[in-house]
């Protein structure tokens, strides 16, 4: 099983994103666009989602509440970790699990992942 | 026919007349008097100046005196369509007034002098009194007619029997429907009703006649001019000629006679409900009156044709039916003659029993009891109406006597003269303060005072036998000098003293109400008298009655926002209590009554100036503060536009900061991430190596972002500094070109160009546009999904010797909902990690071109993207360029 399915357009942030996570053991799947993002979480049913909120053609806070709003209890309960690049105007989300402001400190990320998955 | 069937015609004519006002009065007083102020009941009413003089006597007149009889109708037709304006503006000065007579007219206008008022009323009685009498004769005499068989021998005195009933049939009439109540407006419906009906019996009576007699007893018209014609021409008819003078000095006072009789004031002016029906009677009433002088002159000659010499003129209208044997006609126009003479009496006597209540009994009465009677119940409403009922029985009883004592002698068409030439000498005054703001009381006096005298010694005595007038040279008409002398020497002496003597403050200030016809200014007495109410309240009820005062005083009261009864003096309440007043018992008594209660006295000059300072500061002061309100308004609304614009802007800038907040960390978060993994001590060194490359990029990004940024800040805040050069279209495309191909990615383009139409000079800042042709041919490359890629750059020259360069891809376009959006800061369309940038280009280029004084925008429907820039031959000259080089 996918531990976590990433969405998020900004391809460098991305791969940082997976190589930090990568090296906890994580198993880490890209999707690169707001477009596809709900049928990649259907398809993937990772244990975790980690969601951009400024993606393309759909945003991810549309994203996120479409999931919650899923016919299949479980997948609409997945855990949802929000990045924003808003600041701290952006990090009241209150169908997220966690928010996480852009820039983070890694150990942030680490961590936060780390509990939302243990 | 039988004397016993004309008494009881004649009693069925008046029952009717009683039932019609009756059933008038009762409509008026449910409030159903719609159909009672039509204008037509109001031009009817007017007729009631044709008295049984107009009836009787225009006959006779003509049968004396040829077309003379004619100037008694033109006096009043000139003045209704000559005039006309000062018709409307006496009806609603005395409206607004509510001037009861033309007593109170004249005395409200001079200072609401009371003696000023009782001499108008002396005249209007001594006038008026054998004006009656010769009524009450015209009806006693057209009774004889029927009474006796023969024509020849009817008495010219008539029989006092007779005369004496009508009299006191007339008294009850007047009594009954004239002074039912104190109504403030003094109108009386019911009169004027019957009056109006009155009128057309009179008109139709007479044309009847006047038909019978030309049909009738002539040939037709031709046949009729002919008998005219034959009639002046006959000897012994000097009368007949037209003499100018007299015929001036008759249009005059009879046109006067139309506004100052006291009838025809009565229901000229104060039972018009309002100026507007005057427009109506304008010309209704002269055509009434063209109507009843039609037939006069036939009925005349015929009357002398075929009645013995010696029957009398005057009753011309009644023998020449009888003598022809038309028993009904007869009784018809002995109807008209009736209605004629009863109209006029009822009316005048209402006029007159106002005047003398209002002017002569209420002040004399106030008088006395000013004197302090403790205990004594005080109803001054039951002695007005007393004493208006008294003055009615008075009049006709004087009347009554007059006509026995002078025997009937004098002609009718004379006596109606001397009434005439006496009311027209109130006329200077009234139509002088009416329409001259510097009439005064004195000029009034002066003027009112001579003519009364002129008209005793030439006009009036000499016509009851007492005197003669004085000798005059041959050819002189006695009638017209006296006319012509007394009113010119009345005038003269009221201009002349109006302009020697002062007017004292009151006058001042009603003379400005009557001369602009506006509300008048009221003034402060409050500040004197004393500070209750309840003496007021006590004299109004006597005047109206408990319920009508103490309804009066609760709205007012309420007006103030107090609750009971007793309002505050405020100079409102005391102008409108004395207006209301005036209304039942005149201007003159009303102002005496409110100044003898609320304690004020007479007003000074200074007084005068105090109010008009108040009244000036007041107006300024609210003028000030209506400057300010409106100043305020526009503060505030200034205030909210700028507060909107700021919002606007405020939301503006936050969506703004929002953009640039994501567009400066996400290449921060990729510095930082990586620059964290660069520490881990365990990457291999293509790693290394790959996300140090991705770090200086990230950086990159970040400051080409913020070079962009400050270039819009500059480019739209107008400060940017243009070099201007001329320069060469084909070298700038050519520079943009491979510029823009060391841009990623790295693609192959075939560029269409026409270098020919590309060699355009013009004069414009070079980098700056090229900066903008770099960014769009960037985009083309970036966006351009066409496989292979075209792009194809176009330029024309202006009609204004500017240029305007297309530059085509042949992608897919954009789409045209966001058309508008691409020139918007941030507008990142289709994928943004192939653009790079922040979505700052197009915005940038936007503003350069505004700079530049030209534009760039999106060519719709051109098969790719397509953007049309459009240059001036030179960039406009910025406003503070001066200052600058300065």
């Amino acid at each position: 099983m996918l531990d976590i399915l990433m969405i998020e357009d900004e391809p460098n942030i991305a791969e940082a994103v997976r190589f930090i996570l990568s090296r906890e053991g994580w198993q880490v799947a890209l999707h690169g666009d707001g477009l596809g993002g709900i049928e990649a979480i259907r398809g993937a049913k990772p244990r975790l989602v980690i969601l951009d909120v400024m993606l393309p053609h759909r945003s991810g806070t549309e994203i996120l509440a479409e999931l919650r709003g899923d016919h299949d209890p479980s997948l609409a309960a997945t855990p949802v970790l929000m990045l924003t690049a808003r600041g701290q105007a952006g990090l009241e989300m209150p169908q997220a699990d966690a928010v996480l402001a852009k820039p983070f400190a890694n150990n942030d990320l680490r961590a936060m992942v780390r509990r939302m998955l243990v | 026919m039988p004397f016993e069937a004309l008494v009881a015609g004649c009693l069925a004519y008046v029952a009717l007349m009683f039932g019609v006002a009756f059933a008038a009065d009762r409509a008026a007083s449910r409030g159903k008097a719609g159909w009672l102020d039509h204008p037509a009941v109001y031009t009817l009413s007017l007729s009631v100046y044709c008295s049984a003089w107009t009836f009787y006597g225009a006959v006779g007149y003509a049968s004396r005196s040829g077309l003379e009889f004619a100037t008694i109708y033109l006096g009043p037709t000139i003045v209704f369509t000559g005039a006309w304006w000062v018709l409307r503006r006496l009806v609603r000065v005395a409206r607004m007034h509510h001037v009861t007579s033309i007593a109170d007219l004249v005395s409200a206008r001079f200072g609401k002098s009371n003696r000023l008022a009782a001499l108008v009323t002396l005249i209007a009685v001594i006038a008026a009194t054998p004006y009656v009498a010769l009524q009450l004769q015209s009806v006693s005499l057209s009774f004889e007619v029927f009474a006796t068989d023969s024509l020849a021998d009817i008495p010219m005195g008539g029989s006092g029997g007779t005369a004496l009933w009508v009299a006191a049939g007339l008294a009850l009439f007047t009594i009954v429907f004239g002074t039912r109540n104190l109504a403030a407006d003094e109108r009386h419906h019911g009169v004027v009703t019957a009056i109006a009906l009155e009128a057309l019996v009179k008109l139709l009576a007479f044309l009847a006649l006047g038909i019978f007699v030309v049909w009738g007893l002539a040939d037709g018209p031709g046949d009729m001019l002919d008998r005219i014609e034959e009639t002046a021409s006959s000897p012994g008819h000097d009368g007949w000629i037209l003499k100018p003078d007299r015929w001036t000095a008759l249009i005059i006072v009879s046109g006067a006679a139309i506004i100052a009789l006291p009838r025809m004031f009565q229901v000229l002016v104060v039972e018009a409900a309002d100026e507007d029906r005057l427009a109506v009677a304008g010309w209704a009433f002269p055509a009434y009156l063209f109507a009843m002088s039609l037939f006069v002159l036939p009925i005349a000659v015929m009357g002398r044709q075929l009645l013995p010499p010696d029957a009398n003129p005057d009753l011309y209208v009644l023998t020449l039916p009888a003598h022809a044997g038309q028993n009904w006609l007869a009784f018809l126009v002995f109807l008209g003659g009736f209605s004629a003479a009863t109209s006029m009496v009822v009316v005048c006597t209402i006029a007159l029993s106002t005047m003398i209540s209002n002017h002569w009994l209420t002040p004399l009465w106030l008088m006395l009891r000013r004197k302090p009677q403790s205990g004594d119940p005080e109803d001054l409403r039951g002695f007005v109406l007393n004493a208006r009922r008294l003055a009615i029985l008075a009049v006709m009883a004087v009347g009554w006597v007059y006509y026995r004592a002078s025997g009937g002698a004098a002609t009718l068409a004379s006596m109606g003269l001397v009434a005439f030439t006496g009311m027209a000498q109130v006329l200077p005054a009234m139509i002088g303060g009416l329409l001259w703001r510097g009439a005064n009381r004195h000029g009034a006096y002066a003027g009112v005072g001579t003519g009364f005298l002129l008209w005793l010694a030439l006009i009036f005595l000499p016509s009851v036998g007492i005197g003669s007038p004085p000798a005059l040279p041959p050819g002189v008409d006695p009638l017209a000098f006296a006319i012509f002398l007394s009113l010119t020497l009345n005038t003269l002496a009221f201009i002349a003293m109006s302009i020697f003597g002062m007017p004292d403050p009151v006058e001042r200030l009603q003379g400005l109400s009557f001369v602009s016809a506006v509300d008048p200014v009221r003034h402060s007495r409050v500040a004197r008298g004393s500070d209750q109410a309840e003496p007021l309240l006590v004299m109004a009820r006597r005047v109206w009655g408990a319920e009508d005062a103490l309804r009066f005083f609760q709205s007012e009261a309420a007006f103030q926002g107090k609750s009971g009864y007793l309002p505050d003096l405020t100079p409102r309440f005391l102008t409108r209590l004395e207006r209301r007043l005036a209304g039942s018992i005149g201007a003159a008594t009303a102002h005496a009554m409110i100044d003898s209660v609320a304690g004020g006295s007479e007003l000074t000059v200074s007084d005068l100036m105090q109010v008009a300072t108040e009244a000036r500061r007041a107006k300024e002061e609210t003028q000030r503060l209506e400057n300010a309100r409106a100043e305020l308004a526009r503060t505030a609304r200034q205030l909210q536009e700028a507060n909107d614009k700021l919002t606007a802007l405020s939301v503006q800038k936050d969506a703004f900061l929002g953009q640039i907040s994501h567009e400066l960390r996400t290449p921060m978060t990729s510095v930082r991430a990586f620059s964290e993994i660069l520490r881990t001590p365990d990457l291999s060194p293509a790693d290394r190596d790959r996300f140090a490359g991705i770090i200086y990029d990230e950086s990159g990004r970040l400051t080409r972002l913020l070079d962009d940024l400050l270039d819009l800040s500059v480019l739209e805040s107008g400060q940017a500094q243009l070099s201007v050069t001329p320069a060469n279209l084909h070298d700038l495309i050519e520079r943009a070109l491979s510029a823009a191909s060391a841009t990623r990615p790295e693609r192959v383009f075939r560029v269409e160009r026409e270098p020919l139409s590309e060699y355009v000079g013009v004069i414009t800042d070079a980098d700056r546009l090229l900066q903008v042709l770099i960014n769009v041919i960037s985009n083309a490359r970036k966006y351009c999904d066409a496989e292979p890629p075209v792009l194809t750059i176009r330029v024309r020259r202006t009609l204004r010797g500017g240029a305007q360069i297309d530059i085509i891809d042949n992608g897919s376009g954009i789409e045209t909902a966001r058309q508008a959006l691409i020139f918007e800061k941030f507008a990142r369309l289709n994928d943004p990690a192939r653009a790079g940038g922040a979505g700052l280009g197009l915005a940038i280029c936007k503003e350069i071109m505004a700079n530049l004084g030209g534009e760039i925008t999106y060519l719709p429907g051109q098969g790719g993207a397509a953007f049309r820039i459009v240059l001036p031959r030179r960039p406009p000259v910025p406003v503070n360029a001066g200052l600058r080089q300065a």
